[in-house]
């Protein structure tokens, strides 16, 4: 049975994103995918799905959304949107079923940026390349090759209903540090120029995107070899510098390769806390070692791999709640073992 | 005299392999082998490669492996027996020349003391390489620039280039495949897609590939235009 989402409303931002195109960066192409990766993943953990199936992931701007042909069963997670059914306030972190003809209405986060919004079974747009994710410079993916605006239907498997569950609220983390590994390049800034890096509180310019996040903030020293290098490859969280010292932070559609000298490298964990960064907010840098990265990696897929077994069957609450009310008995004795 | 080896780590998620520090024809030959090696190998976690002017990048995944304790097996293979020389593909790319097609064309002349019909020729006459395919989709960087076409780049980019342009900065040569930003010089424009969402294939160029430009007159602009627009590849394999 085939449903969709209509878009009544959305940002400029919205895309559709999956794990990632892999594989073509050695043509250009750099792999996109969800700017907060862990978000993704919850909102597909809660919706049933596996880790990477293509979500909509909303950036800053809230949207309204409709069910057409059949009920469809969503969840978001990632920065909290303020999501509402119909005027009902909805739980993010939590699957629900939006009723066909029902309306989504997201609004603008207070926090963060990046949330994702799965579906059960996965929109299902036609994927291009192996991928279904949305690359605004290649013109790839999403809906034929562009983000999404209003009249937009995205075809998702109807899901009549489906179990209740939640997750706890993934920290934004918005006050920590950014856990970087210096290098490729840090041989071509002077001791200052990497204290400056380590030392100084940057702030998330205006100019923030999938591409990248510029900083604002002291300049970074070049050594005397200059800002120049010859091309080589990036990767999601290099940190070029180019000639007016300002540090650029690359992000999931960035180019792939570049001639500015890379200080340092933002570790994989870390790469939502800085997505998850408003233009005006603070970054601090905090240097790793290599195996501390990897080792946190291994957490996060892990934790990843885990999320499935840590929903919490919420209704279950609610319907044993109720059950003990008309049965009559021991509802507080119930309430205390279910815990708050 | 090789220069050595350098192994820079990118964070947990990269491991890219330096092998010279300069644009050349023979460093990037010894990536491209150095990328087949590596592919070849199969090294678990290795999710894909970067052949690049003078390094090649390996995408990791870090769950598999950790790039601080990959460097070994590849300089095994960096050091290794030399691989068969890779397959090496031709294209001849039509150009059209000057005018509105390349407006940099008079000025580029006008900086070299000759006539645009010599700069023309020269762009012509050799037979590039494809070193790296990046920054964009489809972008090809080619080696193999006539030394006298050779021009810093200008003082300030353009804000906008079109799709197909056919530049020169420094002693590279550039075929872009969508518009972008540029500091380049801009000689011409080919009606080729290197890079065409849609079409089978989507890119056309492959590192290591040689490429010939071929000046056509611009009358032929539109019917070549709509051919690749079409999806037809244009270029001719040589």
């Amino acid at each position: 049975m085939s449903a969709h989402l209509l878009v009544l409303e959305c940002g400029p931002a919205t895309s559709i994103q999956d794990a990632g195109r892999f594989g073509y960066q050695r043509q250009g192409l750099s792999p996109s995918g969800p700017m907060d990766a862990l978000a993704l993943a919850a909102a597909n953990a809660l919706a049933g799905n596996g880790p990477g199936t293509a979500a909509l992931e909303f950036a800053l701007s809230g949207g309204r959304l409709r069910a057409v042909g059949g009920a469809v069963r969503l969840a978001l997670a990632g920065a909290p949107f303020g999501l509402r059914v119909e005027d009902e306030p909805v739980a993010d972190h939590r699957a629900f079923t939006l009723y066909e003809g029902a309306m989504l209405a997201l609004a603008a986060p207070r926090r963060g940026v990046f949330a994702c919004l799965a579906a059960a079974g996965g929109l299902d747009p036609p994927a291009a390349l192996g991928s279904r994710a949305f690359h605004r410079r290649a013109g790839l993916g999403g809906l034929d090759g562009r983000g999404l605006r209003a009249g937009d239907r995205i075809p998702v498997p109807a899901a009549p209903g489906g179990p209740e569950r939640a997750l706890g609220p993934l920290p934004l983390d918005a006050d920590e540090p950014i856990r970087v590994v210096l290098g490729p390049q840090d041989d071509r800034f002077t001791r200052t120029g990497l204290d400056t890096l380590l030392g100084s509180a940057f702030t998330v310019s205006a100019q923030a995107d999938r591409m990248g996040v510029s900083l604002d903030g002291p300049a970074v020293e070049h050594g005397p070899e200059g800002f120049n290098i010859v091309s080589d490859a990036t990767v999601f969280g290099s940190i070029q510098v180019p000639g007016s010292g300002r540090p650029i932070v690359l992000m999931a559609d960035r180019q792939t390769t570049g001639g500015y000298p890379k200080i340092a490298t933002v570790i994989s964990s870390d790469l939502r806390r800085i997505a998850q960064r408003r233009p005006g907010e603070t970054v601090r840098f905090q240097a790793v070692s290599v195996e501390e990265a990897v080792r946190l990696a291994r957490e996060r897929a892990g934790l990843i791999a885990a999320l499935p077994g840590r929903l919490v069957p919420v209704s279950t609450r609610e319907e044993r709640l109720m059950a003990a009310n008309l049965a009559g008995a021991a509802v507080d004795a119930l309430g205390d073992a279910l815990g708050p | 005299m090789p220069s050595p080896i350098r192994l820079l780590v990118c964070a947990d998620t990269a491991l890219t392999v330096e092998l010279g520090d300069d644009i050349d024809r023979d460093v990037n030959a010894a990536v491209l082998a150095l990328e087949r090696r590596v592919l070849s190998a199969r090294l678990p976690g290795v999710v894909e490669t970067v052949p690049t002017y003078r390094s090649l990048t390996l995408h990791i995944d870090p769950a598999v492996a950790d790039p601080g304790e990959l460097g070994p097996a590849v300089l095994r293979l960096a050091t290794g027996e030399p691989p068969l020389p890779p397959p090496c593909r031709g294209w001849r790319v039509p150009v059209v020349y000057g005018g509105a097609h390349g407006i940099d064309l008079d000025a580029v002349a006008g900086r070299h003391g000759m006539s645009p019909a010599e700069v023309v020729a020269r762009h012509c006459a050799s037979e590039y390489r494809v070193f790296m395919v990046g920054f964009l989709p489809g972008y090809a960087y080619l080696g193999g620039l006539d030394p006298r076409l050779a021009l810093s780049r200008r003082p300030s980019p353009r804000p906008s280039t079109p799709a197909g342009t056919i530049s020169i900065g420094g002693r590279q040569a550039l075929v872009a495949s969508v518009a972008a930003p540029s500091g380049w010089h801009l000689l011409g424009r080919t009606p080729v897609r290197s890079f065409m969402p849609g079409r089978d294939p989507v890119f056309l160029f492959e590192p290591g590939d040689a490429i010939r430009f071929e000046p056509i007159p611009a009358s032929e602009w539109d019917d070549l235009d709509r051919a690749a627009a079409a999806g037809e590849t244009v270029a001719r394999p040589a």
